[in-house]
């Protein structure tokens, strides 16, 4: 068998492909920049929650909260990992997030503007991130999928704390149940975005589906964030901001409003609230870093040449 | 480009043994200046949760590996040696702890 055969097999089988096996170009490239903007999403994704660890309202949540931060920049070196086993350069590809030529998560480009926010992150958010994810276990490049099982993992415990948060706030005193609400309102429309345009409208969705990279449609994970949702809202006493949104049983699963894409392609495009904030915040990290980096580069020249 | 990357530092593999009595296992790669940052991020990024009781960097330019298209060459001439496995022989059901 010639290359092309043995890719071909391999997807056929529901084996994975390895870095130094044969692919085509399209696949390396979108595998790449697949893995880069998810990788990306992960240390933008520092900054939202980021800005509440030195605010927490008592050292477990800020001692949470740090820990979560932290995964969240393990995440996204598992990533980079993942992506320099196919020939990519860590160092390119956060200068292409930087200069803009690389995308990252929508999600990331609102602001939390209150506590309650970091609890509704952790349960709509990462739970929608854990949607997404889970069938990425499975994707047919091996360091991706691999990647993926650590980080579902970690997930788990980054939506648990949330969900927790919030049951926490859902207890205390009117001001806080009505700040879980206000959270809740703001951040639902933007997690449904979370998993992409309409598969109508999401042309590579069917190139991903046959080479196995992805598993399940945007809409279906969609379908099935909201069937979860929905219970969960119920249990923590917040009502999710759409009035179209009710059971279905001949479909047996939840109907909902239409989804503002006119919204998420703004955001996308670069205008949404935070996302001259987001970038500005890790170019100023990426050079403030840069003489660090440099001088440790510096210190391990010397003592390398002093051995010999 | 070569230009602005001057200051990249090298890339480790990290191996990890995940308890007492197990090999060291790889689990992904990260960037450092030399080996002993390379075994502090190490700790950092792959054990976080009680993950490992040990761990190994090695810098990825001095790994050498066996390329897919030497698969045969490598990997075939073991398929035609069936007598190195047990059940290959056979005995009869009688003879005890065999």
């Amino acid at each position: 068998m010639n290359g092309e055969q043995v890719f071909e097999d391999t997807l056929a089988k529901d084996q994975r492909v390895e870095p130094r096996d044969w692919m085509p170009d399209g696949y390396r490239k979108t595998m790449i920049r697949q893995i880069a903007q998810h990788a990306h999403s992960e240390i933008i994704g520092m900054q939202p929650e980021g800005a509440w660890i030195t605010r927490a309202p008592t050292l477990r949540r800020k001692a949470i909260l740090l820990a979560k931060v932290q995964d969240e920049a393990g995440h996204g070196l598992y990533l980079y990992s993942a992506a320099e086993t196919l020939g990519a350069d860590r160092g390119d590809l956060t200068r292409r997030l930087i200069e803009g030529r690389q995308k990252y998560s929508s999600i990331f480009n609102y602001p939390t503007l209150t506590f309650a926010d970091v609890g509704v992150i952790g349960w709509l958010v990462d739970g929608a991130a854990i949607c997404n994810q889970v069938p990425l276990c499975r994707s047919s490049f091996g360091p991706y999928a691999r990647a993926m099982i650590r980080i579902c993992k970690e997930e788990s415990f980054h939506q648990r704390q949330g969900y927790e948060l919030l049951m926490t706030m859902m207890s205390g005193t009117a001001a806080q149940r009505a700040m879980v609400q206000d959270a809740t309102d703001r951040w639902w429309w933007p997690s449904l975005m979370m998993f992409g345009p309409p598969d109508a409208e999401s042309p590579n969705s069917a190139q991903s589906m046959a080479w196995k990279i992805k598993r399940h449609s945007n809409d279906e994970l969609r379908q099935r964030f909201v069937d979860m949702s929905v219970p969960q809202a119920e249990a923590l006493g917040v009502t999710l901001p759409d009035p179209a949104l009710r059971w279905n049983a001949d479909r047996g699963h939840h109907d909902f409003g239409e989804i503002d894409w006119a919204e998420f392609k703004k955001v996308i495009a670069g205008s949404g609230p935070m996302n001259q904030e987001r970038l500005a915040h890790r170019r100023r990290a990426d050079e403030d870093g840069a003489w660090v980096r440099e001088a440790a580069a510096a210190h391990a020249a010397k003592r390398s040449g002093a051995q010999r | 480009m070569s230009d602005e990357i001057k200051h990249e530092w090298p890339l480790f593999e990290v191996f990890v043994r995940a308890k007492r009595g197990l090999n060291h296992v790889h689990v992904g790669s990260l960037r450092a200046a030399d080996h002993e940052m390379a075994l502090h991020h190490a700790r950092d990024l792959y054990t976080r949760r009680n993950e490992g009781v040990s761990i190994w960097v090695v810098r990825s330019d001095d790994v050498v590996s066996s390329g897919p298209g030497d698969k045969d060459a490598f990997f075939a001439p073991s398929g035609d040696k069936a007598y190195r496995h047990p059940t290959y022989y056979a005995i009869p059901d009688s003879v005890p702890h065999i």
